[in-house]
């Protein structure tokens, strides 16, 4: 795999030198990581409130605290199927920098593991192919004790531009019908 | 006191008064002999002068003096009104606007243009004025004066002084000379009259009692009290009237009108003026207090025994007792508004939000319970907690005739602009509506305005050839409509020429040539991003706002916008706007698991959907209402929620806009009070969902958009009827 991980010095350089701490956690049997400053929280998961006619991978809102939240499901996010619920299913409150607000967004993920230091030295740019993730998604590739976790890109991965552009396509769908059909 | 906020509050005060101004003089036009609103605009320039002075912004000064002349000539009948003079008069509130403008931009000074022109207006006025003042080169305060009457000094324009000596004043060892000695140092004795009625036959002189009156003509730069004091000593022993010169009563009168408004004592006002000393004040009041007991309990005004003692003329009470009205009138209206920063206010209304959250949390805690008591007493507080939230919500309603009246004006300049007469009507002005969206409409009202102006209503050829009358007329209507207000504005123009729209929307490629649209549609087209065509751009229209933008700024409110329009008899523009953006009245209605909240001012009622109806709904979507057919539709598969369906279902009927609907749900909830909370931007092309509340559970319902979902509703059918066949 080594001789197929493009040596993109960018890449390296994007993560910054004083981002070293991450939460990771699991989603689907593999380990993933985010850049604790980004993270608010993490809570049980519970009292969903589903929004229809959104795409799958928006699973729903939920109350914290007073405001409402959307409720993100990143298994169904990077293409995979959905989240199944078990025990130890816990929700990431991330914060997201979009146009000039901050948003906060929740993130599904099957269980949390712990905060972990990783040097930069130790993060290697993501490769070409092979993580079956769009590559925009990932960050680097952390090594841990000899294992790769995925550091996210969670700008990417939470962009509301993005995570609004499905349903963007759908309306134009109706859009469409409504302007034959009339 | 901090002098920045009454600057401040004077700048908003003044552009109050401004406004006002504006509408009076707009009002004139149609109706000149109308004294109560001369007087009304006299006031307003009035006051924007005299508080003008207190700051020391001379510019003000000078310029509002001349134009209160002139409304002063109108008010006293020697200036008539006219198209001429209104014109004038309204060129001059700009002017005054400009100097205030320049005042809250902290000392900037008017560009030499903006100068002369003020300068023209004012030589202007100044020429209107005529002879006497036409010379005065913009004196900082020339008042109506009461001695106007002659010209040059007075003759006998000094201080009067009657001077009676009680008998015993020589007994007391007070020499009356020497107290007359004594004022000549304070001014010259011009001359003096010596008063001997009283004096008896020879023979009965006590040689120890004085019996002389002196009559004194006084010249002197000292005031009353000054000249009082010299008479302190004997004060018990003499009978004193000092009489102002008469040139001193329209100073007097002056600093009457310009006294602080700290009093409202008819008395303590004349001694803050210089008319009166406290010693006659309590004299007068002594006197009043003897003239009510001899008088049977009947109470004498101060101003009456004070003009009956002969110590105030009665010209000077007269202009006191306005005054003291003003001060009343002032007084009176401090306590009926408070100025509240609208941070404030919206934070009351965020935190009563929360109440009416954790109150719904509260009762539902309390039902759960089963304890009697408990229930009893969350309802009596749910029920105080509504009555705090509509006041909370009324705080911040404000009626739209304001924004309104800002398009007399608006109305006026553009069809002078245009060339065209255009007349234009209000109705609906006291229609209350949240302050947030006021804010908001003025922009979009003003792009429909100005549109209808200058393309609806033709020129007056074109009206008279199609048989109208040749002054065209625009309409600004605002009512209530099933919690949401609406506001048209109407033109009896030439209305929306639909082949006009079809042929450039194809040139525009927002539609194909071919497709056939109904009406509404057509109309709507001019409402797509660049629909706005180069022979349309005239110097009224492309001011960057083009029909586009008013459509998104009115949908950024929640709110919708729609076109009624006849060829050849005129256009009606719609808008239609939630009541507030914060808290509304909802019923609760559940389908599958979820709860949604439908807008309760929209639900007229509910009614079951029968085993037949619900049978027949693979096929139909319509119920028989009673005789009438109602379209529905079913939440249900609208949003694809898989649970299994109750045992019955429901209808919601729900009417909007003149239309109705029905929403079929499994369950009906009640009514629950329904603080919006916004959905992130994530759900910002959503249509369907209009936002989100958090019941009393903690649990998120979505509220719906009765419009778009039925609009979808509309949509799907095509799409099944279209795939069928």
């Amino acid at each position: 795999m080594g001789s197929l991980v493009k040596k993109d010095e960018q890449a390296g350089r994007a993560i910054s030198q004083d981002q070293q701490q991450f939460l990771t956690f699991m989603l689907g049997g593999e380990v993933f990581a985010i850049g604790i400053l980004a993270i608010k929280e993490i809570i049980e998961y519970g009292n969903l409130t589903e929004v229809p006619m959104m795409p799958d991978y928006i699973r729903g809102v939920i109350n914290l605290r007073g405001s409402v939240v959307p409720v993100v499901d990143l298994s169904a996010r990077f293409g995979r199927k959905n989240t199944e619920l078990t025990r130890r299913t816990c929700i990431v409150i991330i914060e997201v920098a979009s146009d000039q607000e901050k948003q906060v967004i929740g993130v599904v993920v099957d269980a949390v593991n712990e905060v972990l230091e990783i040097q930069a030295d130790q993060i290697e740019p993501p490769p070409a192919f092979g993580a079956k993730i769009r590559t925009d998604f990932i960050r680097g590739m952390g090594k841990v004790e000899e294992k790769f976790v995925i550091i996210l890109n969670v700008d990417n991965v939470l962009s509301i531009d993005d995570l609004g552009l499905l349903e963007r396509v759908a309306e134009e769908d109706v859009s469409q019908l409504s302007g034959q059909g009339a | 006191m901090n002098m920045d906020q009454a600057l401040q509050t004077y700048i908003e005060e003044s552009r109050g008064l401004l406004d006002e101004m504006e509408s009076i003089l707009l009002r004139l036009e149609s109706e000149p002999q109308d004294e109560e609103t001369v007087n009304a605009m006299f006031r307003a320039a009035h006051t924007i002068k005299g508080s003008a002075g207190l700051f020391g912004l001379d510019a003000i000064v000078a310029f509002t003096h001349v134009v209160e002349n002139v409304l002063d000539e109108v008010r006293e009948g020697t200036q008539a009104v006219n198209g001429e003079l209104v014109e004038l008069l309204l060129k001059c509130c700009d002017h005054i606007g400009l100097l205030i403008t320049v005042v809250a931009e902290a000392g900037e000074m008017l560009d030499m243009e903006q100068a002369a022109a003020g300068e023209a207006i004012a030589a202007v006025l100044r020429s209107l004025m005529g002879g006497a003042a036409s010379g005065v080169a913009m004196p900082a305060v020339q008042e109506p004066r009461l001695d106007a009457s002659g010209g040059g000094p007075i003759e006998g324009d000094y201080w009067h002084i009657s001077l009676g000596f009680g008998p015993d004043v020589l007994r007391n060892g007070m020499d009356p000379i020497s107290f007359i000695r004594y004022l000549s140092t304070i001014g010259d004795i011009v001359s003096l009259r010596v008063d001997d009625s009283e004096l008896p036959e020879l023979n009965a002189i006590d040689p120890e009692s004085c019996y002389l009156s002196f009559s004194i003509e006084f010249k002197s730069e000292a005031d009353k009290k000054t000249i009082e004091d010299a008479f302190e000593f004997v004060r018990e022993d003499c009978r004193l009237r000092i009489f102002p010169p008469p040139s001193h009563l329209a100073a007097f009168v002056e600093r009457l009108e310009h006294a602080s408004g700290n009093t409202d004592m008819l008395g303590q006002l004349l001694i803050e003026a210089g008319i009166l000393t406290s010693n006659e004040l309590e004299d007068a009041l002594a006197a009043q207090e003897n003239t009510m007991a001899a008088g049977g309990g009947a109470k004498l005004p101060i101003g009456e025994v004070l003009v009956k003692e002969g110590v105030v003329q009665k010209e000077v009470v007269d202009v006191a007792l306005e005054k003291q009205r003003q001060i009343r009138d002032h007084k009176a209206q401090e306590a009926k508004f408070i100025r509240v920063s609208a941070e404030k206010l919206d934070e009351l209304i965020n935190l009563v939000g929360e109440l009416v959250i954790a109150g719904a949390g509260a009762s539902l805690l309390a039902h759960r319970s089963g304890d009697v008591a408990l229930h009893e007493s969350t309802s009596v507080v749910s029920g105080l907690v509504e009555e705090i939230r509509d006041g909370a919500l009324k705080l911040r309603m404000v009626e739209i005739g304001e924004t309104f009246n800002r398009f007399q004006r608006v109305v006026r300049d553009v069809s002078k602009e245009l060339g065209k007469d255009i007349g234009l009507e209000i109705s609906g002005a006291e229609t209350e509506l949240d302050k947030t969206v006021v804010e908001k409409i003025g922009d979009p009202l003003m792009h429909l305005v100005r549109n209808a102006m200058d393309h609806g209503i033709e020129s007056a050829e074109a009206r008279m050839a199609a048989g109208k009358p040749a002054k065209g007329s625009l309409r600004l209507n605002a009512y209530h409509d099933s919690g949401s207000i609406v506001i048209e504005v109407a033109d009896d123009g030439g209305g929306l020429k639909k082949e006009r729209i079809l042929k450039k929307a194809v040139e525009r490629g927002i539609i194909s040539p071919g497709q056939t649209l109904s009406d509404n549609d057509i109309y709507n087209l001019i409402f797509e991003a660049g629909f706005s065509t180069a022979d349309q751009v005239t110097s009224l229209s492309g001011r960057g706002v083009g029909m586009d933008v008013v459509k998104r700024n009115i949908q950024a409110l929640r709110g919708t916008v729609d076109i009624e329009s006849l060829e050849g008899h005129g256009t009606t523009v719609r808008i239609r706007l939630p009541l507030t953006l914060a808290i509304i009245d909802g019923f609760l209605v559940g389908v599958g698991k979820s709860a949604f909240v439908v807008p309760l001012d929209m639900v007229l009622e509910c009614i079951e959907l029968s085993d037949a109806d619900r049978k027949a709904a693979d096929t139909r979507n319509y119920v028989n209402l009673r005789g009438e057919v109602l379209p529905f539709v079913r939440l249900r598969d609208q949003f694809e929620v898989n649970a299994a369906a109750g045992k019955r279902e429901n209808i919601v009927v729900v009417q909007y806009g003149g239309q109705k609907a029905g929403f079929v749900v499994d369950e009906l909830m009640g009514e629950f009070q329904t603080v919006i909370k916004p959905l992130g931007s994530v759900f910002r092309h959503l249509r369907g969902i209009s936002g989100s509340t958090i019941l009393g559970t903690g649990e998120v319902a979505l509220i719906l958009d009765v419009p778009a979902l039925v609009q979808l509703g509309v949509a799907r059918d095509e799409q099944m009827v279209m795939h069928g066949a």
